[in-house]
């Protein structure tokens, strides 16, 4: 990407950002609502500023969670994809219970999990984050790893390929696509997994913990610092995808290129 | 397979039908004993309406699905085996490139199947880039590429392992019509250096004439062959197009064609 078509991808969302931010400063400014309503940006990020390192600690154990049961959820989903895949007794069997699983409200099994994991383990967490992603990193696997073209197949069968060689040479590849949309809605979910997750239990020193205790002690600006910390690692976490993405995807670069400006 | 063809013969059908979904209600016979013999060295275009069944004939000849009655024979061998022992090449209309492999990487794809190694393998890849003229575009990725360049690798991918045997289904069939008839010269120019024998499928009659040495017409289905033409325009270039007898061919299978249209 030329430094122009950089400025131009980032110029949008940065003023649209800044601008709100100062918005959201100015109104509150003015018409000086009641603190505990909505703090004004410049507080939160002086809470931030003033609770450093109780913050990090909090967003290192919860970018924690989050990231091991992505990463964890994202496996699992791979592998039982390329095997619903290739075996049709595997799908049958399988198919059903992940659509059964993914109605379950995913969320509101982790008080359940902290009775069976004990109150104060992450594994319950990474447990609730785990199922989380796996659903839509399953079903985008999956077709990513079915729909591929006739023609691309045909070819592979005429050269005689195994079905290993088939998976590796065309499905893997033609699900690349697919699985990495479906990471960037599995990073963001993560996040809000662990946070939400963190409400009911695990690690006292977690966002989570840090949210409903602040909260409950109407340390309104406080909350909204650790509401902060876990949009900014969202976002971090749905960049390092974008840049896996890329890095995974070179042919998909040039296609973009050649599109974009 | 209790008999077998001579060798001298590339591909042969006996009595080959094909009946897809059969005794259901959607039963289609796509092919009724169909015989046809193409000698080594050979240039045979398949020609018929659309849904007659000419790709599901070269699908039969490449061994992708079983022919319902008849038999297949390529290079002598069940049409399944020669599959497997890798004698023919394969190329669509669709060109069927892999997007996340570079030219030189699809091209090289069989290679890599057969186990060549990567010496090996990048020697022939330049070579059959040089064959059809794209040694710049190696580093390339298909979506980089006009159409016509993209068939030019499909057919490089199909010759790379040196088949003795071409199948093609209307490879030019998306592209405009300059570079369709410059990439018919470039077929021909191939197949003159390599010797591979080919089947081309093909709805376009100046097409069929213009590049084999046969051409077989086809009725619609179920597709039975209706008429078998020789062509004898010697060695093709930029006159034969303007030659009566290219015109008097190109007569000669409309009016096949015609003569089994449905009313
Ligand atoms: N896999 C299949 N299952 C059922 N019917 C098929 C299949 N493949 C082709 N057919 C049918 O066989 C007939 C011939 O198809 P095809 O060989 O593709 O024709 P052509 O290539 O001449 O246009 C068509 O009626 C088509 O619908
Ligand atoms: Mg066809």
């Amino acid at each position: 990407m030329t430094n122009h078509a950089r400025l131009r991808a980032i110029a949008p969302p940065l003023v649209v950002g800044v601008g709100g931010l100062a918005l959201w400063e100015l109104v509150l400014t003015v018409l000086n609502p009641k603190a505990f309503v909505l703090p004004r940006p410049s507080v939160i990020a002086g809470k931030v500023v003033e609770q450093w390192s109780t913050i990090i600690t909090a967003t290192t154990n919860t970018g924690f969670i989050a990231v091991t049961g992505l990463i964890a959820g994202a496996l699992l989903g791979i592998m039982v994809a390329i095997l619903v895949s290739r075996f049709q007794i595997v799908s049958e069997a399988v198919t059903p219970l992940a659509v059964a699983v993914n109605a379950i409200p995913i969320i509101a099994l982790a008080p359940i999990f902290n009775f069976w994991f004990g109150l104060r383990s992450p594994r319950s967490n990474q447990g609730i984050v785990v199922l989380l992603v796996f659903f839509p990193v399953f079903v985008n696997s999956v077709r990513g790893l079915t729909e591929v073209h006739r023609g691309q197949l045909d070819l592979m069968e005429s050269f005689a390929a195994s079905t290993w060689e088939t998976l590796k040479e065309v499905r893997i590849p033609n699900a690349l696509p697919y699985l990495f949309t479906s990471l960037k809605i599995a990073s963001s979910l993560a996040v809000i997994a662990a946070i939400v997750a963190e409400y009911f239990g695990g690690d006292q020193a977690a966002l989570g913990q840090l949210i409903v205790q602040q909260a409950a002690l109407s340390r309104y600006s406080s909350a909204w610092a650790g509401v902060l910390a876990g949009t900014l690692m969202g976002m971090a976490l749905y960049l390092v995808v974008v840049g896996l993405e890329r890095w995974f995807m070179p042919w998909r670069v040039t296609e973009i290129e050649r599109s974009g400006s | 397979m209790s008999t077998s063809a001579p060798v001298s013969v590339a591909v042969e059908a006996r009595a080959a039908s094909k009946i897809f979904s059969r005794g259901k209600p959607n039963q289609v016979v796509a092919l009724e004993s169909i015989n046809l013999s193409v000698r080594q060295g050979g240039f045979v275009a398949l020609i018929g309406p659309s849904g007659c069944g000419k790709s599901t004939l070269l699908r039969l000849m490449a061994g992708l699905v079983p022919a319902t009655e008849g038999e297949i024979f390529v290079n002598g061998k069940a049409a399944d085996q020669a599959r497997r022992d890798r004698d023919y090449g394969m190329a669509f209309q669709s060109a069927s490139l892999f997007d996340w492999r570079t030219v030189t990487r699809n091209i090289e794809l069989p290679l890599e199947l057969l186990g060549w190694s990567k010496d090996q393998r990048s020697k022939r890849s330049a070579e059959m880039l040089d064959l059809v003229q794209l040694s710049d575009f190696g580093d390339h990725y298909p979506n980089q590429l006009s159409g016509g360049m993209q068939q030019r690798v499909a057919i490089a991918r199909a010759l790379s392992f040196k088949p003795s045997i071409l199948l093609m289904d209307e490879p030019f069939g998306a592209l405009d019509e300059m570079t369709r008839e410059h990439m018919q010269a470039e077929l021909l120019r191939i197949w003159e250096d390599t010797q591979t024998s080919v089947v081309f499928v093909t709805h376009s009659i100046p097409e069929a004439v213009f590049l084999a040495q046969r051409v077989i017409v086809m009725s619609p289905r179920p597709g039975r062959i209706v008429a078998d033409i020789d062509v004898d325009l010697g060695p093709r270039g930029f006159g034969t197009r303007e030659d009566p007898e290219f015109f008097n061919k190109i007569t000669e299978v409309r009016e096949a064609l015609r003569a089994v249209e449905v009313p």
